[in-house]
């Protein structure tokens, strides 16, 4: 057998982190890594954030990220260990032989320069090729990945082009010097799920086409079911599994595998809607002040009891001004809005106390929606203080009623928010909210910047809740596995329309409309082929990919 | 019309504006000093016709407001009025002097400016190590020393006691320009002195700032070198911020020399100014403030412009 193109041997990467108010200390964040990649594979890295997929993926680059340092191990490249190289050794590797390809590539651009140049850039520096060879494999590149007028996308800004298409840009700017191994580092994970689709096959084109080696990180295990050859499943800095994509999704040996492959098979059954709506809808049409375009446009929907209705679109549809809308922060220009058989007022500061408190919300990003200097009881106590005024033993009692309510027991009530995991943030913000005793939360987004397995906790911790406390969410999402987890009702929104309504059963059963279609269609699957098969059947194409 | 111009002809009606407000404070505070021109003219013997006679020549009778139009109509045509203390022309005397102030800051801006921004870039890239320690210690030492003691010691050696150049910076129309470099060279050095350390405390700020980008990891996965990516990826960046605290520096060193023209005897706006206040020359006072305040918004409205014109998202428009 010939020697693979990358043969990565215990690989140990550590950090030194500066607890505040401790001393600094250093962790280690991969403990010893092996695999091996053949030229012209692609390997999937899975696994959920923190457990050092990047990180991994940049030594392949022999680079740390912020304070990372690659302590131990080898990492054999073409031949040699890079690891062991020296700094020029190590510049003439990075953008040559390996190159990178972002999350954010509109962060990843340079705002002050054009896409062409900072495509080519890599190319030219290390000699590979011409600057007129370079620009000719860069056209070559927005061709293949579908970019629209790809002889001229170059001279373009990148605030100029869609995110999606960036995106692709950052495809090209990684294939354009020519190189042995791309490291993909969550590529489609910040696109819209119609997107996601179209620049996913541009990728996996351009991998088939280029026959280059690619590393492909992500936490999405049915996104790296469509590229990879294999999968390797990491936890915590250390692999758990490693195997085809065939074994890995369809008979995973490790119950974490296991659990990552049944993830999102949350069963809901959905419920008859009762007599009298909780809260009406009724003909909103709300725009931004200084604009003149409706973001709403004559929205009309309901809530019972009890129940919750998913508001699905993407991103600039107009669902999180609905909820702004709802909440009185942004006065609608047109329609009502009933809440329990009585008007809401349109604007905020004149809504009595009590349709303050029965109308709660919850965020997408917990970290900044908690005060970071403020205890867990603190933060849960204010609404008991405002709402009730509760004081002393009452409120101390009544925090840990909540804190026992949302699975996390005693010992929380004096840490501060810097001291949770992700998920535990989002269960203090549920918290706060339930305090108030509400009849409705408006839920936006409160799962999406979490990991799979957590963001499961916490759509089973809301539907607990939701039978105990009988109260209704209104929930915000653009993440239609979610759709399926936990709602009755669902309006699927476009470009500030609502474009079908009604109960689950029927919102998701056929014959749909065009982007009810799309957007269904556009969420990746757990299975080989589903990628191509989908491209082919589905009806319409999304917009500004 | 495109969006730039638009910008920048907001920015330089704003600026007209600003002048107008500034002529208007100008104007306001001299006339609310107290005392009398026409005593200070004429002294304490004068008798009280004299005095009346001399207040209706000068219009000091007029209501303020038709004084304050009065003086700017002149302003607009050129003609700043004539010196109280001894009938002179202000714009001729002015002229000169403005000329010789202009060349004092020219040459200081000339040395710091580059100066500033070469050792800002320096400072980054050997962050946290011993030349960018350096040099935030020393340009800081001397941005804390006061500037007129920084001139006398500049003084004591470099004229005293190696006699390099001479203690005095005396202009005259003969001199070649290596003559009159001579001459300045101590000023300069001590006004280099004096606006080194903001610049390039914020050029290195404002390029550390770009440097936490993610197109700078970008360009470092490319395989770039440090100081290729500080100057082709961060600066271009960084442009904005380093041009606004530039200007600031360079509108310090055309109204803010007062001190130094004084300490060297040099023929300025700043010495001519000092002379003035003292003798209550009113009419000069407000010239030389208004022409301040002209430099000051001038070079304000060239940094934000430039900001403007440096924003890619702006001159690029989707």
């Amino acid at each position: 057998m010939t020697e693979p193109l990358l043969k990565v041997r215990g690989l140990k990467i550590g950090a030194t982190i500066y607890p505040p108010g401790e001393k600094s200390r250093d962790i280690e964040i991969v403990h010893g890594v092996d695999f091996d990649l053949e030229a012209g594979k692609v390997l999937g890295l899975i696994g959920e954030s923190g457990a050092g997929k990047s990180t991994i993926g940049l030594a392949a680059l022999s680079y740390g990220r912020g304070g990372v340092e690659l302590t131990g191990g080898e990492v054999w490249l073409n031949g040699r260990d890079i690891l062991k190289s020296r700094m020029a050794d190590k510049r003439s590797l990075r953008g040559g032989e390996v190159t990178y390809v972002s999350q954010s590539a509109a962060a990843s651009f340079n705002p002050a320069k054009r896409i062409m140049e900072q495509v080519t850039e890599a190319a030219i520096s290390h000699g590979k090729f011409t600057k007129k060879e370079a620009e000719e494999r860069a056209v070559g590149l927005f061709e293949k990945l579908g970019l629209p007028d790809p002889e001229n996308i170059g001279s373009r800004y990148p605030h100029q082009v869609s995110g999606g298409q960036l995106q692709r840009c950052m495809t090209a700017l990684a294939l354009c010097p020519q190189p042995d191994l791309v490291v993909f580092d969550e590529p489609t994970t910040a696109l819209d799920v119609t997107t996601q689709i179209d620049v996913l096959k541009a990728i996996k084109t351009a991998i088939r086409d280029t026959g280059v080696a690619a590393l492909y990180i992500t936490h999405d295990l049915a996104v790296v079911a469509q590229v990879s050859d294999h999968i390797m499943v990491l936890q915590q800095g250390a692999m758990v599994e490693y195997g085809s994509v065939d074994q890995i999704i369809n008979a995973p040996k490790e119950e974490y595998t296991q659990a990552l492959v049944s993830v999102r098979s949350i069963k809901h059954v959905e419920k008859e809607p009762g007599q009298t709506p909780l809260l009406k809808v009724e003909g909103i049409t709300a725009r931004y002040s200084g604009t003149n375009f409706d973001v709403l446009k004559d929205i009309d929907v309901e809530l019972h009891a009890g129940q919750t209705l998913a508001v699905v679109g993407e991103s600039g549809s107009g669902k999180s001004t609905l909820a702004r809308v709802i909440t009185g922060l942004l006065p609608p220009s047109e329609g009502t809005l009933t809440f329990d058989g009585r008007t809401l007022t349109p604007d905020l500061a004149t809504r009595p106390l009590d349709d303050l408190r029965e109308l709660q919300m919850i965020y997408q990003m917990a970290d900044t929606a908690m005060n970071p200097r403020q205890t867990v009881g603190t933060i849960i106590g204010r609404p008991l203080e405002f709402y009730f005024g509760l004081k002393g033993k009452e409120k101390q009692k009544r925090i840990q009623q909540l804190l026992d309510e949302i699975e996390l027991g005693e010992g929380f009530q004096d840490r501060y928010p810097a001291e949770l995991s992700g998920g535990q943030k989002q269960r203090v913000c549920i918290a706060r909210a339930l305090a108030a005793k509400p009849k409705l939360i408006i839920c936006d987004e409160v799962t999406s910047a979490l990991d799979p397995l957590v963001a499961d906790g916490i759509l089973k911790l809301l539907l607990r809740l939701q039978k105990v406390e009988d109260v209704a969410y209104l929930f915000i999402t653009h993440d239609l596995a979610t759709v399926k987890a936990i709602a009755d009702s669902i309006a699927v929104m476009f470009q500030g329309k609502i474009v079908r309504y009604g109960p689950k059963s029927q919102v998701l059963a056929p014959p749909f409309d065009d982007y009810t279609d799309l957007l269904l269609s556009s969420v990746p699957e757990m299975r080989i082929g589903w990628l191509e098969e989908t491209i082919a059947t589905r009806k319409m194409e999304a917009a500004g990919n | 019309m495109h969006p730039i111009v638009t910008l920048v002809a907001q920015r330089l009606a704003l600026g007209i504006l600003l002048l107008f407000a500034a002529s208007v404070l100008i104007f306001a505070g001299t006339t609310m000093l107290p005392g009398d021109v026409a005593q200070q003219i004429l002294g304490q013997g004068a008798t009280p016709e004299s005095l009346a006679n001399l207040r209706a020549e000068l219009g000091l009778n007029d209501p303020p407001v038709a004084r304050y139009f009065n003086w700017l109509g002149g302003v607009l045509q050129g003609d700043l009025g004539t010196a109280l203390t001894n009938g002179r022309d202000i714009a001729e005397s002015i002229g000169g002097r403005l000329k010789n102030t202009m060349f004092l800051a020219f040459w200081a801006a000339v040395v710091s400016v580059p100066l500033a921004l070469f050792l800002g870039l320096l400072a980054v890239r050997y962050k946290d190590k011993w030349p960018d320690k350096l040099i935030s210690a020393v340009t800081l030492t001397t941005i804390s020393i006061p500037e007129f003691m920084l001139g006398y010691i500049l003084m004591y050696w470099l004229a005293v006691k190696l006699r390099w150049f001479p203690s005095v910076a005396i202009l005259n129309d003969s001199m070649s320009l290596l003559e009159k470099l001579n001459a300045i060279a101590i000023p300069v050095i001590v006004l280099t002195l004096v606006v080194l350390a903001h610049m390039m405390r914020m050029t290195r700020a404002a390029i550390l700032n770009v440097m936490q980008s993610a197109y700078i990891e970008t360009a470092e996965l490319k395989g770039l070198g440090m100081l290729k990516i500080i100057r082709t990826h961060a600066f271009p960046n960084a442009v904005a911020p380093i041009v606004n605290v530039v200007m600031i520096n360079m509108a310090y060193l055309v109204v803010g020399v007062v001190v130094v023209e004084v300490v060297f005897a040099y023929p300025g706006m700043g010495q001519y100014l000092v002379d003035h206040v003292t003798k209550r020359d009113v009419p000069v006072v407000q010239a030389v403030g208004l022409i301040f305040a002209a430099v000051y918004i001038g070079l304000n409205l060239v940094a934000d412009i430039v900001s403007i014109i440096t924003n890619p998202r702006l001159r690029h428009p989707k």
